[in-house]
């Protein structure tokens, strides 16, 4: 019995997981040879779940201005821009961003968690009405406690029981702050941005959307879903990550708020943390200069998910709601999806296992994130991958059974 | 003495609505589980309901609906008997009302 023991019930889920022979929160790879390859366990495996999803990761241009400003400016800041001082390149991405969005203020934190832990712990405080779908990712929920502000959870991608929740409050004093994200994680669906920014409107609340997985991802600009679905005005805040379409690490906060700055002094996870280093801030802005000048890598990013999101439908599978970039596949249940990801992962075809309470709903998923740089053929051979598994397991309908055989 | 006097009359507003929520209650978990409950407020949501942490986020919304309130995260986080339920429930509409 350790100080650890109160976390026995995990220990014991996790002990049957690995009793199983497979261990997915703590998959090794050999080598990451590309944004879309690895190797695991010998042999090279398509990576399928890594949110890589512009497969900026070893982009000639990156890596050569991350080198070159590791080279000029060292490998860290050694400390936070309240200490430390900001680089130039702290300042020019912040200044890129605002630019890139179209708005006057722009802060950008050392992780997309920190962002969020950072934002909502500073935009609503004691008094005031967190309004979260209940779907949202665990920085959302995290951060939603740091500010001790009152957090009410909505059904998830639902206008009308958010508008029920926002009546409620009605007459009572403090700031409403509705929290969305432009793609969930877990399925790939997106927000109901229109009608959720109409309640706002409506309420006089206000709006802040992540959209960690849709940059790069959504939109004419690649702005995310907020441009898609020309709502931008209505998005008082926008969240963001550069670990997924930038290649990254690290997060950001957009907006056209006057008061923007006093962040910078009330902000504790932007405060008390060291900033990105030179490297880190100087390849993040080449992959958004990239992504700006590049659109032909999210017409690339959508004609894979499309494929591989009909590929999957196709052959039998249940999947998410849309065809985004991440496409889950609901598994009947936790021993097939465990064996499935497993027999996957053993026939070179690299996802990720989503169990509950991870998970929307009580089913397990196995969630795969496409890339633009994946070839047509990698998306292919993934659903020659995902067929074989699936008929081995008797998830999909059999070939030889149809032609009469027994198994 | 007035102070008093107004205490002890939401004292009895409490305690006479004290058994009509857990009633409500039974009716909607009922409808969330599929089966009939036998519940005291000493039931654990959890540990005696048998309900996974999606089955209390849906069993708490439907009571919301129910009584038209928003019980916020940490107050949810506190409850798990009945018991807790009942109070929380009670403290809401009570702020509500009043």
């Amino acid at each position: 019995m350790t100080i650890l023991a109160k976390h026995a019930a995990y220990k014991a889920a996790y002990d049957a997981l690995r009793m199983h022979g497979v261990d997915p929160l703590n998959v090794r790879f050999e080598h990451v040879l590309s944004p879309t390859e690895g190797i695991l366990n010998g042999r090279r495996t398509i990576l399928l779940g890594t949110h890589n999803y512009l497969g900026l990761t070893f982009d000639a241009g990156c890596i050569e201005k991350a080198v070159e400003a590791t080279r000029s400016q060292g490998t860290g800041t050694t400390g936070s821009r309240v200490a430390n001082g900001s680089y130039d390149g702290h300042l020019r991405l912040e200044r890129a961003l605002a630019d890139f969005y179209g708005r006057r203020e722009a802060m950008v934190f050392t992780t997309g968690y920190q962002a969020n832990l950072g934002v909502l712990s500073s935009l609503v405080g004691r008094g005031d009405h967190l309004m979260l779908d209940a779907d949202s990712h665990a920085s959302i929920y995290d951060g939603s406690r740091l500010g001790g502000s009152e957090v009410i959870r909505f059904r998830h991608n639902n206008p009308d029981d958010l508008y029920k929740r926002l009546r409620r409050l009605e007459g009572a004093p403090g700031d409403r702050l509705i929290v969305v994200e432009g793609i969930y994680s877990m399925m790939g669906d997106t927000a109901p941005l229109k009608e959720i920014a109409a309640v706002k409107r409506e309420t006089g609340a206000y709006l802040l959307v992540d959209e960690a997985h849709s940059l790069g991802v959504l939109g004419k600009t690649g702005r995310g879903l907020a441009e898609a679905l020309d709502v931008e005005s209505d998005v008082d805040f926008i969240v963001g990550t550069f670990s997924k379409s930038l290649g990254s690490v690290g997060g950001f906060c957009v907006s056209d708020c006057a008061d923007f700055d006093v962040m910078r002094i009330v902000c504790r996870p932007y405060m008390f943390t060291a900033s990105l280093p030179p490297g880190v801030i100087a390849s993040t802005l080449e992959a958004l200069e990239t992504l700006r000048a590049k659109p032909a890598l999210r017409a690339n990013l959508m004609r894979n998910a499309r494929r591989l999101y009909d590929g999957l439908g196709a052959l039998g599978f249940t999947t998410g709601p849309e065809a985004n970039p991440i496409v889950a596949v609901v598994m009947p249940s936790q021993e097939i999806a465990v064996a499935c990801w497993k027999l996957l992962l053993d026939s070179g075809l690299y996802l990720n296992l989503a169990l509950p309470p991870a998970t929307p709903t009580n089913a397990p998923l196995l969630r795969t994130s496409v890339s633009a740089a994946h070839s047509i053929s990698q998306i292919d051979t993934a659903l020659s991958i995902f067929a074989d598994a699936g008929r081995r397991l008797g998830i999909l309908p059999s070939d030889r059974r149809r032609a009469g055989g027994v198994v | 003495m007035r102070e008093n006097h107004q205490l002890s009359l939401v004292d009895s507003a409490v305690s006479v609505a004290v058994r009509p929520i857990r009633d409500d209650i039974a009716v909607v978990l009922e409808q969330v589980l599929g089966r009939p409950v036998q519940i005291t407020d000493d039931t654990d949501i959890i540990a005696d309901l048998g309900m996974d942490s999606l089955g209390v986020m849906n069993f708490v919304m439907a009571i919301e609906d129910f009584y038209d309130i928003s019980i916020p995260l940490d107050r949810i986080a506190q409850v798990e008997t009945v018991g807790d339920l009942i109070h929380a429930v009670e403290h809401l509409r009570a702020g509500a009302l009043g």
